[in-house]
């Protein structure tokens, strides 16, 4: 301690402290504190993914389709999102499936869309795809669907023919449970 | 915002924003080259926890306040579907209900040291007062946090405060009609509270900054009370406190994550996991922890009126502190007899807050009564008469003569505390 | 140092004098039982939560709610273990109210994971009118709505120990605690005796007995049995996360022990050279 006794030096920069940056320890120190900063992180960004309340009633729902009449479309909602199920008539089936693919913005044959020996059952989410409004039903220049938002207009498939959206309306994953049942998700 | 600003920008575009915003060369003053006293003791790492602890209030309050519903009727349930349903919602609700516990742990020991070490006298008069400012703003967050579980203490606890208000004669009856905004707690008292709930945090951010700033336009105080007087008496603030800070900060979150993780309700009350039920008091209402030496005061004092003056008086009374000690000498380390009288004041401030848990009854009412007379006889009788009976032990010269003979006794005469160097 | 002594003694005479003058009021402390979900380390026992379930579905769950807990529940991590299968099933045991439909009618239909466990009762007033005025509580988070006093120096053990299973212990004591009214204690009418009830005298009737609920894999059937069981469920149902939270808890544990570690030399390497108090 005798060293002590000659004063106290004054310490004004971190060099005369007298250390190598290239130290392990600080950089030990310092990797474990940033992981831990990181780890912090996890649970703040993951709170803000859906909870498990929504997941589970996000499950399939199941839809009757004897009451839907010929020409008809109804609307149900599966996780939040509206569902359009339309009973086609055979002139929408048959004019859906006269169009020259090659015309079509985003290029399916009908039958892709629809499941074999259910033609006549069209199941689409109802959202555009160009910014997310509902299309109408029956209505634009293709006898489909007619966005009112910016105009986007679909065919008795579902197709985009006309508009800024880039994609036909999606089909979301459904099964026939019955001739008459079908349970979508 | 110490005014030592040696910072030399590097590159070219720090030159530039340097002469247009000197926000670097502001946080190289105050962060880096900030010359703290070179005999802190861990003691004075509470401001980095408390303002680490804000922190953490803020951002798991901002989240939390993502999945909250602040209706009377969902508030309860919306708590339950966070701890049930959101991902780690457990997690940030236990964070924010026990880091408010933890912000009062370190504000009462922050508060405690600067007490002890005369940290409130002049030239600090301001930043003390600040302090007391910060306080009261984090008791009344903490009290409008606790309601918006809408459980039964949050109810009956939101009930019984706001009826403070009703003690002021003539007005009482239309200022806590007009506080809850209707003719009893209910859910418009619910929807305001959580909208002060989100602001005040805010509020404590701000005066924090003004805080820092005065702590920096006049320096920190030390355990032997004497101002620094140059560079030999100080180190640079980085690397030496913010290392020391970050070291006590990592303690300080064992014993937090130990309240998160293993006994998240210990802290808290049984009876606020029942929905609230304005038809049913709790059989034994008691507010948080960090409140019970008021609410034992407040209970100590047999009339209404003079009851609530009692408890906001024992808070205001610290905002006196520094004309209400009259010695000239800062730290009890050279005042033997302040020393006693201040770790009796500690166990006085423990008493309290125990009778505050008791009920109301009894021998703890008498008791209580002792504490609350001593409790402002300490302000008013002691400290003054203190400064001018106690004979101080002699002051070292300096910081540096200390670190250097801790303990020995220098004989030099006790000068007034200097000013600002 | 006179007057200060003076003063620490009025000050020791007030809190020796404060808890002789306070009554000794209340019930007896119930006794801790040993919970497999205590300490630092503790786990659901999977097998019990089972058997508490049953017992909660055969007895209890005619008067209590679990209105926060749904059927998915039964198969999350950290609970009881069903698969997703057998949480389906008991909740197609039950019916659920939905709609209203096209024609604006409210239909029952079975029971979806997704559902929370429906109410005995149509609402409160209705449970009070079917118990004698008395309300059943909701049962799910009754665990850590229930307490007693465990006074000092007990609570500042219990911080160390990490007991906190005061809740748990409460509704066995409770369970157990049905007696014969000693003489002379008046009981309202419609109330039963209960040694650890506050004030004694409970609304609810004593709700099991020994051999009442079947248990298929030999465990006793006894209402001390039926008690821990339904217990342990509770506390699952109130906390259903304490799994996830202990072991995150010893990992976030081992990590800010090393880093304060590291910190702690850090900061001596760094002050090595600085002579400081
Ligand atoms: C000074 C900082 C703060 C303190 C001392 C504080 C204190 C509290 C307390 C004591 C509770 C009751 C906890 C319980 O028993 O469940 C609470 C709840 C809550 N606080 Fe804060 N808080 C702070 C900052 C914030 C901020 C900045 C926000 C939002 C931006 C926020 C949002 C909430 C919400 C949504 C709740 C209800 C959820 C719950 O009960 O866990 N808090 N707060
Ligand atoms: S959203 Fe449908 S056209 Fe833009």
């Amino acid at each position: 301690m005798a060293s002590k006794q000659q004063g106290v030096k004054p310490v004004t920069t971190v060099s005369s402290a007298g250390h190598s940056r290239r130290d392990f320890l600080y950089i030990a120190t310092g990797a474990v504190a940033a992981v831990g900063g990181a780890a912090t992180l996890v649970p703040l960004i993951s709170q803000m993914n859906p909870d498990a309340s929504t997941i589970a009633a996000g499950a399939p729902i199941e839809v009757d389709l004897s009451p839907i009449a010929e020409g008809q479309v109804i609307k149900v909602f599966w996780r939040g999102k509206p569902i359009f199920v339309e009973h086609r008539t055979k002139k929408e089936i048959d004019e859906a499936r006269s169009v020259d693919l090659a015309s079509l913005p985003d290029p399916q044959t009908d039958q892709s869309r629809v499941k074999e020996g259910h033609d006549q059952w069209l199941v689409l989410i109802g959202i555009c795809t160009h910014l997310g409004c509902i299309p109408l039903a029956h209505q634009g220049n293709y006898d489909g669907f007619f966005c009112p938002c910016h105009g986007s207009q679909y065919d008795t498939s579902g197709r985009i023919r006309q508009g800024p959206a880039p994609l036909n309306l999606a089909v979301p994953p459904y099964a026939f449970l019955t001739d008459t049942k079908i349970r979508i998700g | 915002m110490s005014g030592h600003s040696t910072y030399q920008p590097q590159s070219g575009f720090m030159k530039w924003m340097e002469s247009r915003l000197p926000i670097a060369g502001l946080v190289h003053s105050s962060f880096i080259a900030y010359p703290t006293p070179r005999n802190l003791n861990y003691w004075w790492t509470f401001g980095g926890i408390l303002s680490f602890m804000l922190g953490v209030q803020i951002i798991t309050g901002i989240v939390l306040a993502m999945h909250y519903t602040p209706h009377a009727t969902l508030a309860f349930n919306s708590v339950e579907s966070i701890m049930r349903d959101v991902n780690y919602g457990w997690l940030l609700r236990y964070l924010h209900s026990n880091g408010a516990s933890m912000f009062f742990i370190a504000v009462y020991i922050h508060m405690f040291r600067g007490m002890y070490y005369g940290s409130y006298k002049a030239p600090r008069e301001v930043l003390w007062i600040l302090g007391v400012i910060l306080y009261l703003l984090m008791m009344a967050t903490g009290f409008l946090g606790y309601t918006l579980p809408w459980g039964q203490m949050s109810f009956w606890g939101a009930t019984v405060i706001t009826n403070f208000f009703s003690a002021f004669p003539g007005i009482g009856e239309a200022l806590v009609t007009f506080l809850w905004g209707g003719y009893s707690v209910g859910n418009p008292t619910l929807n305001r509270f959580f909208s002060l709930h989100y602001l005040l945090p805010f509020v404590i951010a701000g005066v924090v900054v003004l805080h820092v700033w005065a702590l920096h336009v006049v320096g920190q105080n030390n355990p032997t009370g004497i101002e620094p007087k140059g560079d030999r008496d100080t180190v640079p603030f980085t690397p030496y406190a913010t290392l020391k800070d970050g070291f006590f900060i990592s303690l300080f979150c064992i014993m937090f994550a130990w309240f998160v993780f293993y006994t998240p309700n210990f802290l808290g009350h049984a009876d606020n996991y029942i929905p609230a039920n304005p038809a049913v008091t709790p059989q034994h209402i008691v507010p948080e922890w960090y409140y019970l030496p008021f609410y034992a005061i407040l209970r100590a004092i047999p009339n209404k009126l003079l009851g609530v003056l009692a408890l906001f008086g024992s808070i205001i009374i610290l905002a006196f502190l520094p004309w209400l000690d009259t010695s000239r000498v800062r730290s009890a380390r050279y005042r033997p007899l302040y020393k006693q009288f201040f770790w009796l004041f500690f166990a006085v401030c423990i008493g309290l807050g125990w009778l505050g848990s008791k009920p109301a009854e009894g021998g703890y009412v008498l008791a209580a009564r002792v504490l609350t007379f001593y409790y402002f006889a300490h302000f008013i009788i002691v400290l003054p008469l203190l400064g001018i009976f106690e004979k101080t032990k002699p002051l070292p010269n300096s910081i540096s003569e200390s670190v250097l003979k801790e303990g020995v006794p220098l004989g030099a005469p006790a000068p007034a505390p200097t000013a600002k160097v | 140092m006179i007057v200060s002594r003076t003063l620490l003694a009025l000050v020791a005479t007030a809190f020796l004098a404060a808890p002789a003058a306070a009554q000794e009021h209340g019930a007896p402390q119930p006794p801790a039982q040993k919970w497999s979900f205590a300490g630092p380390f503790g786990k659901f026992d999977q097998a019990q939560l089972q058997r508490g379930f049953k017992v909660y579905k055969e007895v209890c769950a005619s008067c209590h709610s679990l209105s926060l807990i749904s059927f998915r529940n039964l198969a999350e991590p950290g609970g009881p273990g069903y698969s997703a299968a057998q949480a389906a099933a008991v909740a197609a045991e039950y019916k659920v109210q939905d709609g209203p439909n096209d024609a604006g009618e409210m239909f029952e239909r079975a029971g979806r994971p997704a559902d929370m466990f429906p109410h005995p009762f149509p609402n409160d007033n209705a449970a009070r009118a079917a118990n004698g005025g008395a309300l059943p509580p909701d049962m799910s988070v009754l665990a850590k709505a229930r307490t007693y006093e465990r006074g000092f120096p007990w609570f500042v053990f219990d911080i160390f120990t990490q007991y906190q299973e005061q809740g748990p212990d409460y509704i066995h004591a409770i369970l157990m605690g049905y007696e014969e009214a000693p003489k002379g204690f008046t009981l309202p009418p419609g109330a039963h005796y209960n040694k650890y009830f506050p004030g004694h005298a409970i609304g609810m009737p004593p709700p099991i007995s020994d051999g009442q609920v079947t248990y298929d894999d030999g465990s006793p059937q006894t209402i001390d049995q039926y008690g821990k069981d339904v217990s342990a469920f509770l506390m699952w149902t109130a906390e259903p996360h304490m799994m996830a939270r202990k072991r995150l808890g010893l990992q976030v544990m081992i990590f800010l022990l090393v880093l304060t570690g590291l910190l702690y030399f850090t900061k001596k390497k760094v002050w090595k050279q600085v002579e400081h108090a």
